[in-house]
């Protein structure tokens, strides 16, 4: 082969010279170039799209199980009856806000003082009486199996669980320790408990303060606060009492150290003891998270739910696909088979096509104007924003039927009109039922961007707290976006989580959609 | 044929759908409620127990704004207006005269405080500040030796070296929140230097040392986070909520903390309102009792349920005097 290159007659020749190797060569590599840079956009958005779906899918996990806890409630004739009788009246009326608040108290008997009974009350959702509520009024017999009701922990406690407060270490000690408790507070003396801590003072005096880590000293059965430390003497504050007595010798102890200061926490230090001591009783268990898949919006994380928000948007985009898709395909085929073509079907043409591309907050300040100002139409109501999602969706709709009916080969409209099929019927029976699938992917497009939109929703109040979950098209209702934005916006950490979990369930949403498109298509799909 | 047949039943369901809605706009069961993004937190947690305990429907809260909230409330009477305006501010003179002119009565509820932070990561450094500090690092123009000369100032300790030797970078709400214009209130123009007009105390540098960062306060935290030199401007509650992370910047020698901001010594804290509509008192049901839930000892007193949201309750005699106002339906007056 060299031979047949390297022949001086070849080797000048235009086609298989040195030069014409060279040229060759670079559009070889120009070749190579363009695939790598498709290869390299693929490759790169797709690590972006794991990227998103790792951290979302992260964040968003937790929020799907929950900690419950079983409290032995008090359910009784004196608890819930009107003068000892039970009936759906009195079942309705009872306080349960003070069942669950003394069947914690029982719990931990020692504890005294108004704050401290407060904050243990908080460990259990504020929501929870009204769980109560809801599983005696559905089935009264309940009451008789009280320990089988479980109650949602509070938002913090839920997250302490999940160790999202702070990291721990223990350190068994050695020796023996012996703890007297005086009035004055706890003198606890016997070993070094500060073995392993810089010491801050010079006289080798260490002050924790609620800035520092805490350090927990837990014997005898109980725990303790650790305060000052000084060589083999330390002060101490009672988180959770001794068995026995007011002074004890110990041999088993451990120090924990909780490495997140008591000032940086929204859970103090007894928080964590009660809840340790609440799943040392087998009382707590993490189950899977059916609040969150069953209620409507809340400000208390643990109660907020996702199914009012799902609900609306169902509703909604009903609503924009009962207007959109009738109304987008008959004015496609209008304008596409029907219309003639002058000078009024152009303009008609270019402002469908202005109109895909206005900014959806302008169809909310229609919506506002037209629905709800001069037609009186409710506020926050799925209907409204399912008109206003339909005149955005709309166009997308008209663009995309008309490209599909467009696609349809005109020797199939000529065959049926030359067997004497009149207009009309050819396009019901032979080009809409070939045109569907572009038809639908069409709607499916408009459809996902109607189920995105928060923009237009805002002027027509669906960006609300609405609590209840809608029963209908005119009750108020909020839709999934409008959910994750304003989950996005509360301070708790608990409710980023549930953001996450939110947008995951938008997702889901969206692929169900989509696949019922696919589903849809596939049965629709005519080859030619 | 099948197509036409879906076809027709979607455009019957479409039709259907639309006389149904024109028919059912009268009625309206539960309050609806608009206003300031600031009351908000504490307005859906009032309604949402409200609804809760009460034999009433739950409310229907939105956050459009405190003067959007109150356009919408002044509109007119009816079912279609909203029955509740919450506000981070007090009404102003020209909104009464509006609410006037449409026969709305508003009647004023006081509902507690609420205190403007600047705060930055803990990994930061520690920030003690006087107001004219903060004027001097954030005003556009400022007087130097008598002449009016756009903003020199580029690190902390430019304006005072006993302040971090840190770039000054600060990320704050925008001019459309209400914690933007409490903030100029009580920072920009109280601490303003003579010399400077007005009107221009009020203008905040825009030479890339402020930025706003948008109306959601979640985002400034997390970017605090990340920037250690960096103070944030936002509401107290955050504060409350990320104290794991944040650490609030002193103002004139008074930290921000809950007690500070309820005894009135932290400078920078604003009143929160809300105003009901006298004329639905009545037909909207369930109105005074939701004002009454709202400003009840369990909700807004000083151990109320609000607290933990970060709401700063009001003094006791102050929200006796509320609760009058609420069952008296006193109108707000002018200021």
């Amino acid at each position: 082969m060299t031979d047949f290159f390297d022949s001086p007659a070849n080797k000048s020749s235009l086609h298989t010279g040195m030069e014409a190797r060279e040229r060759l060569r670079a559009r070889y590599r120009a070749e190579w170039m363009f695939k790598a840079l498709g290869l390299g956009a693929i490759g790169v958005s797709v690590g972006f799209l794991l990227f998103l779906f790792t951290t979302i899918f992260m964040q968003g996990w937790p929020a799907f199980t929950h900690n419950f806890v079983a409290l032995p409630l008090e359910l009784n004739a004196q608890t819930l009856g009107d003068e000892g009788v039970i009936s759906e009246e009195s079942l309705s009326g009872a306080d349960y806000d003070a069942i669950v608040r003394t069947a914690i108290r029982e719990q931990f008997p020692e504890v005294s003082g108004r704050t401290a009974k407060r904050t243990l009350s908080g460990l259990i959702s504020p929501g929870a009486p009204v769980l109560l509520r809801e599983a005696l009024l559905a089935d009264p017999e309940r009451r008789n199996a009280p320990n089988a009701i479980t109650l949602p922990l509070s938002d913090f406690a839920d997250l302490y669980l999940k160790g999202q407060i702070s990291r721990s270490t223990y350190r068994t000690g050695e020796g023996e320790l012996a703890i007297e408790v005086s009035e004055t507070g706890v003198l606890i003396s016997g070993a070094d408990l500060a073995a392993g801590l810089e010491s801050s003072g010079a006289d080798g005096k260490i002050s924790l303060s609620r800035e520092m880590p805490s350090l927990l000293l837990y014997a005898g059965g109980g725990v303790f606060k650790l305060e000052t430390l000084e060589g083999n003497l330390a002060t101490a504050r009672i988180l959770s009492p001794l068995d026995a007595g007011e002074t004890t010798k110990a041999l088993d102890w451990q120090v924990r150290l909780i490495e997140v200061p008591e000032a940086n926490r929204k859970f103090s230090d007894r928080e964590i003891v009660w809840t340790d001591k609440l799943v040392e009783r087998q009382l707590v268990q993490a189950k899977f998270n059916t609040l969150f898949f069953t209620r409507g919006a809340s400000r208390e994380p643990e109660m907020a739910g996702i199914l009012g928000a799902v609900v609306g948007t169902a509703l909604t985009l009903v609503v924009t696909l009962g207007l959109s898709f009738p109304l987008g395909v008959a004015a496609a085929v209008y304008l596409e088979e029907f219309a003639p073509r002058n000078r009024l079907t152009a303009l008609v043409e270019v402002n469908i096509n202005n109109l895909a591309a206005v900014p959806s907050i302008v169809f909310g300040l229609l919506g506002l104007a037209v629905f709800l100002t001069f037609f009186g139409m409710p506020r926050s109501a799925p209907l409204v924003g399912g008109m206003v999602l339909a005149l955005m969706t709309l166009p997308t709709i008209i663009i995309a039927s008309r490209a599909a009916l467009r696609a349809v080969p005109p020797s199939i409209r000529e065959a049926a009109l030359g067997i004497g099929a009149s207009k009309m019927q050819v396009v019901v029976h032979h080009v809409l039922p070939l045109a569907m699938p572009g038809i639908l992917t069409g709607t499916i497009i408009g459809m996902a961007q109607a189920l995105g939109e928060t923009a237009p929703l805002l002027m027509i109040g669906m960006v609300a707290f609405v609590v209840d979950i809608p029963g209908g098209f005119t009750d108020p209702a909020t839709v999934l976006p409008v959910q994750i934005f304003m989950w996005a916006d509360f301070p708790e950490p608990a409710f980023q989580q549930r953001t996450s979990a939110a947008i995951m369930v938008l997702l889901a949403f969206l692929v169900v959609m989509n696949a019922l498109a696919v589903v849809l298509r596939k049965q629709f799909e005519r080859r030619w | 044929m099948k197509i036409s047949k879906t076809f027709m039943v979607f455009a019957l369901a479409s039709i259907g759908a639309l006389s149904a809605g024109t028919g059912a706009a009268q009625a309206r069961e539960q309050l609806q409620i608009v206003g300031s993004s600031t009351v908000f937190p504490f307005a859906i947690t009032v309604a949402e127990r409200f609804g809760q305990t009460s034999s009433f429907p739950t409310p229907i809260v939105e956050a459009t704004g405190s003067g959007g909230g109150l356009k919408l409330f002044c509109a007119g009477v009816g079912a279609n207006t909203p029955d509740i305006a919450n506000a981070s501010r007090r009404i102003k003179n020209s909104e009464l005269e509006t609410c006037a002119a449409n026969g709305v009565t508003p009647v004023e509820v006081r509902i507690g405080f609420d205190g403007i932070v600047l705060a930055n990561s803990k990994s930061g450094p520690d920030f003690t500040l006087s107001r004219e500090q903060i004027f001097l690092a954030l005003a556009r123009n400022i007087v130097v030796e008598g002449a009016l000369v756009p903003n020199p100032f580029s690190r902390w300790s430019e304006i005072d070296p006993a302040l971090p030797d840190e770039a000054i970078e600060v990320l704050g709400p925008p001019p459309t929140s209400g914690t933007r214009d409490a903030f100029v209130e009580l920072v920009m123009h109280q601490a303003c230097q003579e010399g400077i007009e007005e009107d221009l105390c009020a203008d905040i540098r825009e030479d890339g040392v402020y930025v706003d960062a948008g109306e959601n306060d979640n985002l400034i935290v997390q970017k605090l986070a990340s920037n250690s030199a960096a103070v944030g401007i936002f509401g107290f509650s955050f504060l409350d909520q990320n104290a794991d992370t944040l650490r609030g910047a002193t103002v004139d020698g008074s930290e921000p903390t809950f007690e500070n901001i309820a005894a009135g010594t932290y400078p920078i804290a604003r009143s929160l309102y809300f105003y009901l509509k006298k004329e639905h008192v009545g037909t909207i049901p369930g109105l005074v009792e939701y004002a009454l839930a709202f400003t009840a000892e369990r909700a807004s007193g000083e151990d109320g349920y609000l607290g933990e949201k970060g709401l700063i309750p009001l003094p006791e005699k102050e929200r006796q005097r509320v609760i009058e106002d609420i069952n008296n339906l006193t109108p707000a007056q002018m200021n």
